[in-house]
């Protein structure tokens, strides 16, 4: 395991017995123990991610902001206040998912960019193939370390932390910002379904906060919980339910996709204005009563409105430790209804239909 | 580094057995497969009173990482099942060796309870 990168937490995950495992090239903690636990937490109390291994990029130049509205499927420019964040595909002329990834905006001259770690290294030369024309210099912020604070009493244990100047700032935030007070950059961004923040900050900082985290009851949690809780919250993996063979449009993705102004000429629209009259497939949720648990490629058997067989597939599945049973994320034909079966270890399985989402601040949203 | 009690014997397939006289064998998985296989969400047991062959799948393990068979070590009949685990899968975390064993076995034949791996042999096996 020598060749994978570490993050500047590492020490700190060994220190607490984490399991650690190789995540695309980077060792990163699965679990401290129980990951059901850490789950239970951060629905609960409150839970903080490692996620340093994700990629910050800070775009500078004049033209950024018109960069952007090439670049990105949604539309920066519904960012009018200052540390606005947008969540957003950058995608292929094709129409296929790059990756996804979150803006900030700060300027018209200076945005930051979030983008996953899988997909580094095609994201950085895609952004740089398009960004020379206009003269966006592009900045890998390799030196900031990314901790995710994330649960109902997230933001009250981190204000803890806080000094009174960083305190009065993040006050009143609203869900989708980010702002640089002090050392920290403080988002009010998530991947858990929870109330929370995201903060980056200098990883010489990194080890000093996390401990302090834990003094003030934050529970360590790893990739396990940070997958089964971004699952009930309906929440997009790339590379599961969607990579660039796929369409936003069948991803749940298509309110993200910044249709106005119709000038606007973003790359992939051409292709999305083709597909968009003809979807034929959907994302949608699945909820198992039985014991098994579904995973991810198992073939979904649907019935369509006039009553014939079609098929799916599972892009994500796992147990819900909040709902205690299986559920998953599928991809299936357009008009099926509700009642659906998955074969589990050769046994039909009853399974339903619902909404991606299935759980939102602590609370079911199935039933 | 593993917990592995000395009394108990092992199998390659990560089952530990334990010898309670008169041909009754307990039998669960290791503190190693455990670990493995993270939290347990659902077990399927072994049915009562149901013979099994030597090495057949009788059980189902299924953790949030994925759905392991469990194997009977030996050829018998399945006289008790730890019922707690189907409300309760969790004590095969907490306690694979005890709270958390899965049946309990009356060999079809008397067997060399030394065909099975020792705790060193066991050791020497997940080391690799």
């Amino acid at each position: 395991m020598s060749d994978l990168k570490k993050t500047a937490l590492y020490i700190q995950h060994e220190k607490n017995r984490a399991l650690m495992v190789d995540f695309h090239g980077w060792l990163m903690p699965l679990h401290y123990g129980s990951q059901i636990n850490e789950h239970h937490a951060v629905r609960n109390d409150a839970g903080m991610f490692d996620v340093s291994h994700m990629t910050i990029i800070d775009l500078h130049g004049d033209k950024t902001f018109i960069f952007l509205r090439e670049l990105l499927a949604n539309d920066v420019a519904k960012l009018t206040i200052p540390g606005k964040a947008l969540y957003s595909a950058m995608l292929t002329p094709e129409g296929g998912v790059i990756d996804d990834l979150i803006v900030y905006f700060f300027t018209h001259k200076f945005c930051r960019m979030v983008v996953n770690s899988a997909t580094r290294e095609k994201d950085l030369d895609w952004i740089k193939t398009h960004a020379g024309r206009y003269c966006v210099a592009i900045d890998v912020r390799d030196d900031l370390s990314l901790i995710a604070i994330q649960g109902p009493n997230a933001r009250d244990k981190v204000s803890q932390l806080l000094t009174p100047a960083q305190r009065e700032d993040v006050a009143g935030m609203k869900p989708f910002f980010g702002i640089q007070t002090g050392q920290l950059f403080i988002a009010t961004t998530g991947y858990t379904g929870e109330k929370g923040y995201e903060i980056a900050l200098p990883s010489e900082l990194a080890e000093d906060f996390w401990q302090k985290l834990e003094q003030v009851g934050v529970q360590c949690c790893g990739l396990g919980a940070r997958d089964t809780l971004r699952l009930e919250a309906g929440m997009n993996l790339y590379g599961q339910e969607m990579d660039e063979t796929t369409s936003p449009l069948i991803a749940n993705m298509e309110w993200t996709i910044g249709w106005e102004p119709q000038d606007r000429d973003f790359i992939g629209r051409k292709a999305l204005e083709k597909q968009r009259n003809a979807v034929s497939e959907q994302l949608i949720g699945l909820v198992m009563q039985g014991k098994g648990v579904l995973r991810r490629h198992l073939p979904v058997i649907c019935t369509d409105r006039q009553g014939n067989t079609c098929h799916g597939v599972i892009t994500s599945g796992s147990f819900s430790p909040t709902l205690q049973r299986s559920i998953a994320l599928a991809r299936v034909p357009m008009n099926v209804v509700e009642h659906a079966t998955v074969v589990l270890r050769g046994a039909p399985q009853a399974v339903r239909i619902v909404k991606p989402v299935f759980v939102r601040n602590g609370t079911s949203v199935i039933d | 580094m593993s917990n592995i009690p000395t009394e108990l014997k092992y199998t390659t397939t990560h089952e530990w057995l334990k010898d309670e006289g008169n041909g009754l064998y307990r039998v669960g998985i290791t503190e190693h497969a455990q670990s493995l296989l993270g939290d347990m969400v659902f077990i399927d047991l072994p049915e009562c009173q149901r013979r099994y062959g030597e090495n057949e799948e009788c059980a189902t393990a299924e953790s949030v990482k994925a759905a392991s068979d469990i194997y009977s070590p030996l050829s018998g009949e399945v006289v008790e099942v730890n019922t707690r685990l189907e409300d309760a899968p969790e004590l095969i975390n907490h306690s694979p060796y005890d709270e958390g064993w899965i049946f309990v076995i009356k060999a079809s034949e008397s067997l060399q309870f030394d065909d099975f791996l020792s705790p060193q042999e066991y050791q020497t096996l997940i080391a690799d």
